[in-house]
């Protein structure tokens, strides 16, 4: 758990920030102004090949994708 | 009718809202013809004012050129005032297909299709050509009117890193299954004055198959060295498949666009495309105007020339007098301030000065990086440049930001 919410923050970081800005766990991404929602398909691409699961485009909502807590929840749910 | 006073009441808050946040837009009314001088309104109610104009587009100043002028009033004669029809029911006339192959001769394409405005021709393209098999990847500074386009049409949508050549890169790596895919920039991005690495841009697409979309908005008429556009500029004429622009700019300033590139993508953009087919094209007396500014263009690189030179005389004394501005080498020289309220109050003061530009500040621009968009024309001459870089220099002292770095103008002000 704490391990993947790395990795997701860590990619967040790498693919999304171009400054200074800091994220944790429960920075809003995409309310915050972050992860722009027509950027959230990389994401979602990133976290399907990377726990080898589907995730459909109605559970891919920008709330859902809004923290890296709220994503690790996401991907939990089809994890299980 | 059912405007019940809870409604009104509810959209009035919104307006409040918009106002209280200081994202309220309010119109300045210019009393004269676009051009270098104008003479504005402001505030509603005041006395006319005269001031230098360093915001608009008119960046070659064909927007009250005698010439054009006379070339709408022939064709307003010749051709009418208006079609009553959208262009494939009795909406299409001669001088239409003739302005079509004009600026598909102009800009090196195969075939062009005009649209009521760039907004437009954005708003069509991509629900025209793409399905959800396809995925669009767009640079994040692209136009609103690009984001607009891309919304309404049902295919993927990516993006990648301002201008970053290794993250567009590592997009089509990812995208590579889609049946097609679509990169799409903007030539000369607005807020910034920079352009796009088109000559990278179109190694990269064809390396992956990809299909190169560039709004050229800002740069047809002026860049390049005959003034084709970025694409001249970066020696990749003919290779772009998709270019869209505007004759609201540097082509005359009034109002259409176009869709230019391969056939049978503008074909299909003409069977297809919602604001082509459900709109009037563009008015006669404007065809005939952009006809004349392109035959104008086409015979002399004068106005572009005259630019280039305005705009590094420019940019210099800006740069001399110790203001922080954005790199590049376009006739868009943002004056960067950071602070919204520095840029509404800087402004504020340069017209008082007798100088007209205005603040860019979130969200139009990002937090943080509020500025003065200034904007050079050919129809500027070496006076007007004087003057506005007198009145900036005074403005600049009484803020006390001449020569100082982003940091120390951000440690005076804030963000």
């Amino acid at each position: 758990m704490e391990e993947m919410k790395e990795i997701v923050r860590d990619y967040v970081i790498q693919e999304y920030v171009e400054d200074d800005t800091e994220v944790n766990f429960d920075t809003p991404l995409i309310s915050g102004g972050i992860v722009d929602s027509f950027s959230m398909v990389s994401l979602k691409r990133f976290l399907e090949n990377k726990y080898k699961i589907s995730i459909p485009d109605d559970k891919a909502t920008p709330e859902a994708f809004d923290s890296v807590h709220k994503i690790v929840d996401l991907v939990n749910d089809f994890l299980k | 009718m059912a405007y019940p006073d809870k409604t009104r009441t509810m959209f009035t808050e919104v307006l409040e809202g918009i106002k209280e946040a200081g994202l309220f837009k309010q119109e300045r009314f210019i009393h004269s013809s676009q051009a270098a001088d104008i003479e504005v309104e402001f505030p509603t109610g005041a006395s006319l004012k005269k001031v230098i104009n360093i915001c608009a587009n008119n960046y070659l100043g064909m927007s009250s050129h005698p010439e054009v002028i006379k070339a709408a009033h022939a064709g307003l004669d010749s051709h009418g005032y208006g079609m009553s029809s959208v262009r494939f029911i009795c909406g299409t006339q001669d001088i239409h297909k003739k302005l079509e192959e004009m600026v598909t001769e102009f800009l090196g394409t195969e075939d062009t299709i005009l649209f009521p405005s760039c907004m437009d021709a954005n708003a069509g393209v991509f629900e025209a050509l793409l399905t959800k098999d396809d995925v669009m990847i767009s640079d994040r500074l692209v136009h609103a009117s690009i984001i607009d386009g891309i919304r309404l049409s049902s295919a993927m949508h990516d993006t990648f890193k301002h201008s970053d050549m290794e993250h567009l890169e590592s997009k089509l790596q990812l995208h590579q299954n889609r049946r097609l895919k679509v990169v799409i920039t903007d030539g000369v991005f607005s807020m910034d004055g920079d352009t796009a690495k088109l000559d990278e841009m179109v190694k990269i697409c064809e390396k992956y198959d990809a299909l190169l979309l560039v709004d050229d908005s800002h740069a047809s008429g002026f860049i390049g060295k005959t003034g084709r556009g970025t694409h001249e500029q970066y020696g990749v004429m003919g290779k772009i498949d998709i270019i869209t622009t505007t004759f609201g700019k540097g082509l005359g300033g009034a109002s259409g666009g176009c869709v230019s590139g391969r056939r049978e993508l503008v074909e299909l953009c003409r069977q297809r495309a919602r604001p082509y087919l459900f709109s009037n094209t563009i008015a006669p007396p404007i065809v005939a105007g952009v006809i004349k500014v392109l035959e104008i263009l086409s015979a002399s690189t004068d106005r572009r020339d005259k630019l280039e030179r305005n705009t590094e005389f420019w940019r210099d004394g800006l740069c001399d007098a110790g203001f922080v501005l954005k790199p590049g080498d376009t006739p868009i020289v943002p004056v960067m301030l950071f602070n919204a309220k520095l840029a509404q109050n800087f402004s504020r003061d340069l017209f008082e000065e007798g100088i007209y530009a205005i603040g860019f500040f979130f969200p139009v621009v990002p937090q943080g990086q509020a500025r003065i968009r200034t904007q050079i024309s050919a129809g500027h001459e070496m006076h007007h440049l004087e003057k506005a870089l007198e009145a900036f220099k005074k403005v600049g002292a009484k803020y006390n930001i001449l020569g100082k770095s982003k940091q120390e103008i951000i440690e005076m002000y804030g963000m």
